[in-house]
C-alpha cells in the first residue's frame, strides 16, 4: 500500500515525485517502459517558453511563466543543461502585424518580463540568417532551451534519491475505487494506493475515463522534427518562431544546449497513442516550412529525424486538479506544450494539493542536489587528467562523434535509475545522439551494457521490451 | 552453340565477358582484359568456383573470432555445405595466419586456414 | 611535451602505408595514433577476400592485407599507440590525444597525415520515414558484429544501398544463416563492384532493385517490415508501386562520409564534393605541411589505391620534414606557379585538386569519379584548347573511381594556362 502512485514518468510524473519527495509520504511512480523519458518528454522541441502563447488566465500560462523562472535555479540543483538565450517570433507580412502586437500584450498581460517588439534591423543584427522579409519581430530574452532528457532524469534521479520508487515495464491495466483508495492491476501485479497521480501522457484519458463520468478526450498531436549536425549548431543563436497558427506554434529553428540544429515540429491530429513515426509528408513539410523564416538552412546537415506526440485535450488547458466525482484522484492531463517549460510548476501544483489533502509534513532529510554526469568536456587538461587518473574509464572514448568515454557511460548505467539500454545510455550521456547516429559506438556501449549489468549480450535492447539488438549468434541456425 | 554474358570477379574491372559453348566444350572467350579473365570463363561455365570467407570461435584469446578462408577456390555448389563444417568449430589461441582450420573442406580436398592472428 | 617528425592519424589501411612510406624516405621519428585496440583499421572487419592484387599480386582477405603493412611496421620499429583518441588539432600542428593510460596529453609534430577513415551515412541523414526501432543497421556495423563479435543482428534482411559494404554484407548473412530477403538502390545503377553483385547477389539468388527505396520501417520495438517503392528520375516514390517486405532487419549501404571533424577544426579546407581535403600534388593540405590520404581523402574502392595514395602522402610528409629542417624557410615562395584541375563535363572532382608542376613527381595520378553511368566514352584532358589525354573507357559509372596519369614534362611546358580541365566526352 502507498500514499501515493504517479502513472507516467515522464518530465510531470517526476516531477511530482521530486516535489513529493520532500514530505513523508510513501511515493511509487508506475512507468510502462523500460526507463524514465520515454513518451512525450522525450520528443518534443527542447523550448523553455517565455509564456506569451497561452491564453491570460489559464493554467497553461499561469504554470508556464511559474516553470519559466523556476527553470535556472532547478537547473542549478539537479545539474541538468539549460540555457537562458531568449527567443524570436518572426511575422513577415504588415497585414500580421497586430497579431504580433496581440502576442507581446497577451505575454505582458501573463506576467512575461522583457518582451519587445524589434524592427527588421534589429531583429537581423540579432540573428543575420533571419529572413530579409521579416517585418518585425517579438523578442523574449527569458525564453530559453534545455535538455529534455537531462531534466526528465534530473527530476526523477532526484526523487528516487529521496525514497521515491520507480517501476519500470509495469503497464497499468485498470483502476478501481475501492475503500480508502485505489487499487490498479498491472501487467506485473496488483497495486494499492490512497492517491493516484495520473501523468500518463497521451494515455491520461484513458486512466481518467476509468474513474470519472466526466469524460476527457486527449488526441495524440503528431509533431515531427529534424536534428541537425553541431556543423549547423549555430546557425541561429536563439529560438526563432513563426506566427503562431491554429495548431500551435508553428515550424521552430532553434539551437540546442549540445549545440545541435533543431528544426520542427509539424502538426497533425492522429488516432493512434504509438504512432510516433516519421511520415514522408510530416518530413516534406518540414523541409518546405522551415525556409520561412531562416536563411540558408543546412538541411543537408540532418542527422536524423523523430516524432513525438503532444497530448492534447479537447479543453486545449492543462488540467491538474482532484476529478470531482473521483475524491483522491489528482489528474495531471492535457500536458501538451508548454508541459517541459511548465512542468517545475506543474510537479509543484500537484505536491501542493496533495500537501493541503494529506497534511503532509516536510523530511528533515531531502536532499535537494543531484550531482549530473560529468561532462569532462568543460574540463581543463590539468582537472581531467586528475579524473583519468582515478578512474581511468574515463580516458577511454567509446562515442567518438560526442567525445564520450567509458566514464560517463558506466556513470549513467550505475547511477540512481541508471541506463539499461542503449536509448537509456543515449539520453543520460548523448553517446550515440552524434552524426554517425551510433554505427560506430553501439556495438562498443552494448558491450559495457552487457558487462556492467551482468546479462548476455542478446539481452541487451534499445529501448527495452522487444526491441532486442542481437538476435544469436553466426551460424547457429545452418 | 551457345552464348553466355558473365561479369569477370577476377578483379575489381569486372570485365563483361562472352562465352560461346557447346555443350560442355568452351568454344570462345572474348571482352576480357587479361589471361585470368578466360580462364575465370572457362571455369565460371563449366564448374564455377567460389573462395569461400567466413568466421570460427576462438576460446581464450584476445578477440573471440578468427576470420577463416578456403586456401583456394571450391566448386560453388560446396559453400554451405563448407561453412556448415565450420559450425561446431572451436580454437584455442593462440592462432596464426596460414593455422589450417579445417582439413579437405566439404571433401574438396581444400583446407580453410586462418587469416588473422588471435593471441 | 613530446616532439615527432610525423604523426599519422589513423592505424589503418591508409595511416600504415603512410607510416611505412615516410620511413622508407628517411624520417626517424614516426608515431601512428589509433584509436582501436588493434592497427588496420576497418581492414580487421573485412574478412573476404579480393584485397590486395594490386599491392601484393595475390588475392588477400582484409585481415591479410593489414598484416602485411603491420609486419612492416613493426620491422622498421615505427611507434605506435593504440586505444588513443585525438582529441585535436591545432593549426600549428599541436596535437591532443587521450587514452586509459596517459589520459590527456600533446604532441608537437613537425607534420601530420590525416588518415582517419571515413564512416557511413547512417537512417537519420537519409529522411526514412517510419518508427525508429531496433534492427536497424548500417552494414559497416553490422559487419563489426558478424565479423568479429559473432553475433547476429537479424535473421531476415532487407539492404537498401547497393554499395560495396552492403553487397558484401548479403553474403555475410547469408553464409551466416540469414535470409536475405532484397537489396534495394535508389539509383538506377549500383553503388558497388560489379563482381560483387555477381559473388555477393547472384549467386545467392538475392534480387537487386534499382531505382527503388524504403518508404516505410514498420514495427515499433523491433523492425517487422519494410516497404519498398520504385522511385521516378528524381528519386521520390511513385505511388501504388509499393511492396510490403517481412523482416526484422534493414541494413544500410547508402554512402561513405570521410571523416574530417578534426580537420574541419584545424581550418583544413574541405571539397563540397568529397567532403575531404582540397589537396595539391603532395597530397598536403591548405594547412602547410598537413597531409591527407586514403578515405579521409575521398572515398575509395579498393584497398590497393588507399595504400598507393597513402604512400605518396607519407612520402611527402617525410620530405616536408626534411626540407623543413634543412632550410628552415618559407616553402610556399619556392614553388612557381600553380595550376588548378577543373572536374567538368560529367567528373564529379579530383583529387588532388591543384598541381605545382615544379613540385609534382613525372606521372602523377589524378583520381576522380563521375557523375553518372557513361558507356563507349572518353577521358579528355584539355590544356587550354589543346588536348593532351584522349583515353577510351567502355564503361564509367560512380561507384568507382577512375584515374589518368599526368606527366609533369607536359605541364611544366605550359606556361601560359593556368588551369588543366578534365571531362568525360562521348564517343
Amino acid at each position: 500500500m502507498y500514499d501515493v502512485i504517479i502513472i507516467g514518468a515522464g518530465v510531470s510524473g517526476s516531477a511530482a515525485a521530486r516535489e513529493l519527495s520532500r514530505y513523508n509520504v510513501k511515493v511509487c511512480v508506475l512507468e510502462k517502459s523500460e526507463d524514465v523519458c520515454c513518451g512525450t518528454s522525450k520528443a518534443n522541441s527542447g523550448i523553455v517558453h517565455a509564456g506569451y502563447d497561452a491564453a491570460p488566465g489559464s493554467l497553461m500560462a499561469k504554470l508556464n511563466v511559474q516553470g519559466n523562472r523556476m527553470m535556472g535555479q532547478l537547473s542549478k540543483e539537479l545539474e541538468f543543461p539549460f540555457q537562458r538565450k531568449g527567443s524570436l517570433v518572426v511575422c513577415r507580412s504588415k497585414e500580421e502585424l497586430p497579431v504580433l502586437m496581440r502576442l507581446k500584450e497577451q505575454g505582458e498581460e501573463n506576467g512575461v518580463e522583457g518582451l519587445e517588439i524589434l524592427n527588421p534591423e534589429q531583429a537581423l543584427a540579432l540573428e543575420p540568417n533571419l529572413t530579409e522579409q521579416v517585418e518585425a519581430a517579438l523578442y523574449a530574452p527569458t525564453a530559453g532551451i534545455v535538455c529534455p532528457f537531462g531534466l526528465n532524469i534530473a527530476l526523477a534521479e532526484n526523487a528516487c534519491e529521496n525514497g521515491v520508487e520507480f517501476h519500470f515495464d509495469t503497464e497499468v491495466e485498470s483502476i478501481e475505487k475501492v475503500n480508502r483508495g485505489f487499487l490498479l492491476k498491472t501487467d506485473s501485479g496488483d497495486y494499492r494506493a490512497r492517491y493516484v497521480v495520473n501523468a500518463a501522457g497521451v494515455y491520461a484519458d484513458v486512466f481518467h475515463n476509468m474513474v470519472s463520468s466526466r469524460k476527457l478526450h486527449i488526441t495524440p498531436r503528431k509533431g515531427e522534427y529534424f536534428l541537425l549536425d553541431k556543423g549547423a549548431g549555430d546557425h541561429v543563436s536563439r529560438t526563432i518562431f513563426a506566427l503562431p497558427g491554429k495548431l500551435g506554434k508553428g515550424v521552430l529553428v532553434t539551437p540546442t544546449v549540445h549545440g545541435n540544429l533543431l528544426v520542427g515540429p509539424t502538426a497533425a491530429d492522429i488516432e493512434n497513442k504509438e504512432g510516433t513515426n516519421t511520415t514522408g509528408d510530416g518530413l516534406a513539410a518540414i523541409s518546405e516550412k522551415a525556409g520561412q523564416n531562416v536563411r540558408n538552412l543546412p538541411l543537408k546537415k540532418v542527422i536524423t529525424s523523430f516524432a513525438g506526440l503532444r497530448a492534447h485535450e479537447d479543453g486545449h488547458d492543462f488540467i491538474i486538479e482532484e476529478a470531482e466525482d473521483a475524491p483522491g484522484f489528482i489528474d495531471c492531463a492535457g500536458i501538451e506544450s508548454p508541459g517541459l517549460t511548465s512542468a517545475p510548476a506543474v510537479g509543484l501544483r500537484i505536491a501542493e494539493i496533495l500537501r493541503e489533502k494529506m497534511r503532509l509534513q516536510q523530511k528533515p532529510d531531502f536532499q535537494g542536489q543531484r550531482k549530473g554526469i560529468l561532462n569532462p568536456e568543460l574540463f581543463s587538461m590539468e582537472e581531467r587528467n586528475r579524473l583519468i587518473q582515478e578512474q581511468p574509464a574515463y580516458g577511454h572514448i567509446i562515442c567518438r562523434c560526442e567525445m564520450i568515454s567509458e566514464g560517463e557511460i558506466l556513470d549513467a548505467i550505475h547511477r540512481p535509475l541508471g541506463a539499461r539500454s542503449l536509448d537509456g545510455v543515449k539520453r543520460r550521456t548523448r553517446a550515440g545522439m552524434g552524426r554517425c547516429q551510433a554505427g560506430f559506438c553501439s556495438p562498443r556501449t552494448m558491450e559495457i551494457l552487457a558487462r556492467e549489468l551482468g546479462v548476455s549480450m542478446e539481452e541487451i535492447t534499445k529501448a527495452g521490451g522487444g526491441s532486442g539488438l542481437i538476435v544469436g549468434t553466426n551460424k547457429d541456425v545452418l | 552453340m551457345e552464348k553466355k554474358e558473365l561479369i569477370c570477379i577476377n578483379c575489381p574491372m569486372g570485365c563483361p565477358l562472352t562465352v560461346e559453348t557447346e555443350g560442355n566444350e568452351v568454344l570462345s572467350v572474348t571482352g576480357n582484359t587479361c589471361p585470368r579473365g578466360e580462364s575465370y570463363a572457362r571455369k565460371e561455365v563449366t564448374n564455377p568456383t567460389r573462395i569461400v570467407t567466413t568466421t570460427v570461435r576462438v576460446r581464450e584469446g584476445r578477440e573471440k573470432m578468427v576470420s577463416v578462408k578456403t586456401e583456394t577456390d571450391i566448386p560453388k555448389g560446396k559453400i554451405f555445405e563448407c561453412v556448415k563444417q565450420l559450425k561446431d568449430v572451436e580454437l584455442m589461441a593462440p592462432v596464426h595466419i596460414g593455422d589450417v582450420i579445417l582439413e579437405n573442406a566439404a571433401g574438396t580436398g581444400v583446407n580453410v586456414v586462418a587469416t588473422k592472428a588471435v593471441l | 611535451m613530446e616532439k615527432y617528425d610525423i604523426v599519422i592519424i589513423g592505424g589503418g589501411p591508409a595511416g600504415l602505408a603512410a607510416a611505412v612510406a615516410a620511413r622508407k624516405a628517411g624520417t626517424k621519428s614516426i608515431l601512428i595514433l589509433e584509436r582501436d585496440r588493434e592497427l588496420g583499421g576497418i581492414l580487421n572487419q573485412c574478412i573476404h577476400n579480393g584485397f590486395g592484387l594490386h599491392t601484393f599480386q595475390e588475392e588477400l582477405t582484409g585481415p591479410e592485407y593489414a598484416a602485411r603493412f603491420e609486419a612492416q611496421v613493426l620491422e622498421l620499429g615505427i611507434e605506435y599507440r593504440l586505444n588513443t583518441m585525438v582529441m585535436d588539432i591545432s593549426r600549428e600542428k599541436l596535437i591532443t590525444a587521450m587514452n586509459r593510460e596517459r589520459g590527456m596529453y600533446q604532441i608537437q609534430a613537425g607534420a601530420i597525415v590525416l588518415a582517419m577513415g571515413c564512416r557511413e551515412r547512417s537512417r537519420g541523414a537519409l529522411n526514412i520515414p517510419g518508427y525508429r526501432p531496433a534492427g536497424i543497421y548500417s552494414a559497416g556495423t553490422a559487419q563489426r558484429l558478424v565479423n568479429m563479435e559473432g553475433y547476429m543482428p537479424g535473421r531476415k534482411v532487407v539492404i537498401l544501398g547497393s554499395g560495396d559494404i552492403g553487397l558484401i554484407m548479403a553474403r555475410r548473412m547469408t553464409l551466416e544463416g540469414a535470409e536475405v530477403k532484397v537489396v534495394a538502390e535508389l539509383m538506377p545503377y549500383s553503388g558497388g563492384l560489379k563482381r560483387n553483385i555477381v559473388q555477393c547477389l547472384d549467386d545467392y539468388g538475392i534480387p537487386l532493385k534499382l531505382s527503388h527505396t524504403v518508404t516505410d520501417i514498420k514495427g515499433k520495438e523491433r523492425v517487422e517490415g519494410i516497404t519498398l517503392a520504385a522511385v521516378d528520375e528524381r528519386g521520390k516514390p511513385i505511388p501504388g508501386t509499393e511492396e510490403d517486405y517481412e523482416c526484422d532487419t534493414l541494413l544500410l549501404s547508402v554512402g561513405l562520409i570521410p571523416e574530417n571533424e578534426l580537420s574541419g577544426q584545424m581550418g583544413v579546407e574541405l571539397n563540397s564534393v568529397t567532403s575531404g581535403p582540397v589537396v595539391n600534388e603532395s597530397l598536403e593540405t591548405s594547412v602547410d605541411g598537413v597531409f591527407a590520404c586514403g578515405n579521409v581523402l575521398h572515398v575509395h574502392d579498393l584497398v590497393d589505391f588507399v595504400s598507393e595514395e597513402a604512400a605518396m602522402a607519407g612520402k611527402n610528409a617525410a620530405h616536408y620534414v626534411k626540407d623543413y629542417v634543412e632550410k628552415c624557410t618559407e616553402k610556399s615562395s619556392g614553388y612557381g606557379k600553380v595550376i588548378s584541375i577543373q572536374p567538368t563535363g560529367g567528373v564529379r572532382y579530383t583529387v588532388p585538386s591543384f598541381i605545382r608542376p615544379e613540385n609534382m613527381v613525372d606521372q602523377l595520378t589524378i583520381r576522380f569519379r563521375v557523375g553518372s553511368v557513361y558507356k563507349k566514352c572518353y577521358v579528355s584532358v584539355y590544356i587550354g584548347e589543346e588536348r593532351i589525354i584522349h583515353k577510351k573507357r567502355p564503361v564509367m559509372a560512380p561507384g568507382e573511381m577512375e584515374e589518368i596519369k599526368l606527366e609533369k614534362s607536359r605541364l611544366i611546358g605550359c606556361r601560359d594556362y593556368e588551369t588543366v580541365r578534365i571531362q568525360i566526352e562521348e564517343a
